[in-house]
């Protein structure tokens, strides 16, 4: 087989011990962490189960880490053709969507028991008859504050915040304000894309370092926001569904977040080191789509768990 | 990892060759006997159930057990039988079928296989923990799965958890592949049927596997962390765990249809010696499977209530999918209308894969009557319709293509005899064994339930006959495989007189490495 001088070999590593070893690093997490929840559960101790998710998740990390160098050296030794990188840009646009499609679950549940569930509970309804069996002097109500069964789920404080929509109102709204500082960030995320583009390197890890500070800063608030809703409102994981659907919404975007400001703080690094090129800078690329798409969850969240 | 210099070699020696390999035909392989390994234990369960059920009256297992056995079948069957026998079909044929050198995303493949190992032992080994395994049906409905399950239901939802990744990521690998790995020449309507089955398998799995994996971190925080959603007394509902649920499973039940679609309009067209009748109506055909997929879950859950309106738009939509679905058999059997059919056993399993699927798809649109459904519901006649779809519909696709691809595979043709052999005894067997469930059914015949009523002793024991019938029969294909991989007739390259197709133009047993440069595009013909 002559190679073609029109053709680019598409490059196949002949062997490699990463995904092996991931597979073994997943399957103790996981394995360890149902031990832990399980054991949590059932009152007893922890120790053992403990041990296994966290030597299985360093051995995660380990290999990620090295897998993610190891792809990174490929593309600098020039082992990557366009097509291969086309199929990096396919890879990570559809592993956002598949992510998309995680939070669509949690909003069709909020959607289903604002729309549907807890108005049958309360008596209205083409299934309200389900509430006069049930609870009858159950009312409907969003935000839940007062559940069907107060003893198996506790009701959260009264007082919840009822939107006012007065400018003294947003100044002291922390939801408004990580608002503002998610889609700052999208921006100041852009403008280092900008400068990467323009080969302006330190623009770029200014406007990065400033991306990655809004990302920590939005992390704090939102703590603040859970420590605010355990402490003052009541409002807790076993609160009922609103706190369900609250904590889950919220936290897997948290979570996400998290993690998408880990990723800008590889490419910071990786942009402090000087690996990226004004016409080859897939990583950051990707990272900064993951970032924008956390972003607009949390406008899903900030509309749909907030203001309405 | 030096690059450039040695490509051309070929497997590396001993064990490393299969836990460190990056190459699509050892994956697919790898694939391929892990799916036939959960099928084996799967169809162990089975005859546990069948072997209870041979007579009324408890005999050889207590309910618990017996709840735990139909869960554990469904889930290996589902989750560790079809789809991975699929998804390394997949990896072998693709990158052979459009001319690739590999799959585009090469190790993130074999982390796809590898995760599955681990997930099933993970999966199995809580048959033996305290409480017991899953005890409440593949469906996991909620609260029997959250209030009323067993503690390992934790490692059932992690194992989940990891299956649903490992799904995800081997679709984005097909994707990506076929997106964009096609040699020159191959343009989207050239593409063969099964590798357009798989694009949009593909695009289901991506759609649905995370919802699957939002449901049961659902449950996961009811069980542990005292979340509502699944409870009524918190403002959640348990219902609402059924429409997530269904939201997943019903486009997961195409899933494990589509490529079958694709395998048998392979098949067909080799065996009557025709081009494929209709190519672009089955795209459309497919396509449209695909969408109405996710708009007829909740046919799943009539009885459990349901606004009127509901009910009548789930009932249409499920209806409508006949339409594309009869575009598919039409043009099946137009295809070999006046062919020069011969029939091997790739061919037979083929021919009762449209007529079997077809009585499936039949007392699909039955039960898709809201008013009949109230009666079938949860019935044996559920059972039997869709063993009907995944048994002589999605395992014989998979049975027809181990043979027809088999002689690519390992360079040497199977022994038709005992191939014609498994044919007949798993066609006799999988009717004795499901089409009495209709009957059982219909009569009202609960299932899932250990025991029954006297009037059903009949129907049960020949069920359970055919049951055991098919299952021993399976290892018929097991002794084929290992014979012919260990040696038989020499295969030349095209294998089949009428096959059509790049996975054609390769040498039997296909090299290591294939289409490391395209292939001429001369080659390259439409459907």
């Amino acid at each position: 087989m002559a190679s073609e001088s029109s053709h680019e070999t598409y490059y196949v590593p002949e062997q490699s011990k990463f995904p092996f070893f991931a597979s073994i690093g997943l399957f103790l997490t996981v394995f360890g962490l149902g031990g832990v929840l399980n054991d949590i559960s059932a009152g007893a101790s922890v120790t053992g189960s403990t041990w296994t998710a966290l030597i299985g998740f360093t051995i995660l990390s380990f290999i990620l880490f090295q897998w993610f160098a190891t792809t990174i050296r490929e593309n600098h030794a020039g082992l990557n053709s366009a097509q291969l990188k086309r199929s990096y840009v396919w890879g990570m646009g559809w592993f956002i969507f598949s992510e998309v499609m995680f939070f669509a679950a949690f909003f069709g549940a909020l959607f289903y028991v604002r729309q549907l569930s807890v108005p049958w509970l309360g008596g209205e309804g083409d299934k309200g008859s389900a509430g006069e069996f049930l609870w009858p002097q159950f009312q409907a109500a969003w935000p839940l504050l007062v559940n069907p069964d107060p003893s198996a789920y506790p009701n959260p404080h009264e007082g919840l915040n009822v939107t006012s929509w007065s400018p003294a109102f947003f100044a002291g709204y922390l939801p408004f304000w990580n608002t503002v500082i998610l889609i700052t960030s999208s921006v100041t995320l852009h403008f280092a894309h900008v400068a990467l583009k323009a080969e302006n390197r330190k623009r770029l890890i200014q406007w990065m370092s400033v991306t990655v500070g809004l990302g920590v800063i939005f992390l704090g608030l939102q703590a603040l926001e859970y420590v605010e809703a355990y402490g003052h409102y009541g409002i807790t994981l076993d609160s009922g569904i609103y706190g369900s659907t609250f904590f889950l919404l919220t936290g897997f975007h948290g979570f996400h977040v998290t993690l998408g400001t880990f990723m800008l703080t590889v490419m910071l690094i990786r942009c402090i080191k000087g690996h990226f090129k004004p016409n080859d800078h897939f990583g950051f690329e990707a990272a900064a789509w993951y970032w924008h798409f956390v972003d607009v969850v949390w406008v899903g969240l900030f509309i749909f768990v907030y203001c309405l | 990892m030096s690059a450039a210099h040695d490509h051309h070699h070929g497997p590396a020696k001993g064990i490393s060759r299969w836990l460190f390999t990056t190459n699509h035909k050892d994956i697919g392989s790898m694939y391929l006997w892990f799916s036939f390994a959960m099928f084996l234990l799967g169809g162990t369960f089975a005859l546990v159930i069948r072997a209870e059920l041979f007579q009324p009256g408890l005999q050889f297992v207590d309910p618990l057990f017996f709840n735990q056995m139909t869960t554990m079948h469904g889930l290996i069957m589902v989750f560790g039988a079809v789809m991975p026998a699929f998804v390394g079909m997949a990896n072998w044929m693709i990158p052979l079928m459009i001319g690739a050198p590999d799959m585009a995303l090469p190790r993130m493949n074999n982390w796809s296989f590898w995760i599955l190992p681990f997930a099933f032992a993970m999966m199995v080994s809580t048959l033996f923990m305290e409480g017991g395994g899953p005890n409440f049906g593949w469906t996991f409905y909620a609260p029997l799965s959250t209030t009323y399950g067993p503690p390992s239901t934790t490692f059932f939802i992690f194992a989940v958890h990891i299956l649903g990744a490992s799904s995800i990521m081997g679709a984005i690998n097909v994707i990506a592949t076929i997106l964009n790995m096609r040699a020159p020449g191959m343009t989207l309507m050239k593409m063969p049927l099964f590798v357009w089955t798989w694009l949009i398998t593909a695009y289901l799995l991506i759609a649905v596997m995370p919802v699957l994996a939002g449901v049961v971190t659902m449950m996961l925080f009811d069980i542990h962390f005292g979340t509502a959603f699944f409870d009524a007394a918190g403002g959640g509902d348990p219902v609402l765990f059924q429409h997530l649920f269904w939201f997943f499973g019903h486009p997961e039940v195409y899933i494990m249809i589509l490529p079958a679609f694709g395998i048998v309009s392979a098949i067909i067209p080799t065996f009557a010696r025709k081009r494929l009748f209709g190519y672009d109506s089955m795209v459309y055909a497919t396509a449209s499977i695909a969408f109405l997929s996710f708009i007829v879950w909740a046919h799943h859950m009539f009885t459990v209530g349901m606004p009127l309106a509901g009910q009548l738009f789930f009932m249409y939509a499920t209806m409508l999918i006949a339409v594309p679905t009869g575009v598919k058999v039409f043009n099946w059997v137009a295809t070999m209308f006046r062919g020069s059919m011969t029939f091997e056993t790739p061919m037979l399993f083929a021919i009762a894969f449209v007529v079997l699927f077809t009585i499936g798809g039949f007392t699909g649109v039955m039960l898709a009557i809201t008013p009949v459904d109230f009666q079938y519901h949860d019935t044996y006649f559920v059972v039997a319709h869709f063993h009907y779809v995944l048994v002589p519909g999605a395992v014989f696709s998979l049975m027809a293509a181990t043979y027809y691809w088999l002689p690519k595979w390992t360079g040497y043709m199977y022994d038709e005899n005992l191939g014609k052999l498994h044919f007949w005894l798993s066609f006799v067997g999988v009717n004795l064994l499901f089409f009495p469930q209709h009957f059982l059914g219909l009569a009202g015949m609960p299932r899932r339930i250990p025991d029954y009523a006297l009037q059903f002793a009949d129907f049960n024991w020949i069920s359970s006959v055919g049951g055991f019938l098919f299952g021993f029969s399976q290892l018929i294909l097991l002794f084929v495989v290992i014979k012919c991989i260990r040696g038989g007739k020499k295969a030349t390259a095209q294998v089949w007189e009428g096959a059509q197709g790049l996975e054609w133009t390769v040498a039997s047993p296909a090299p290591y490495h294939t289409f490391e440069t395209p292939p001429d595009p001369a080659l390259i013909k439409a459907q």
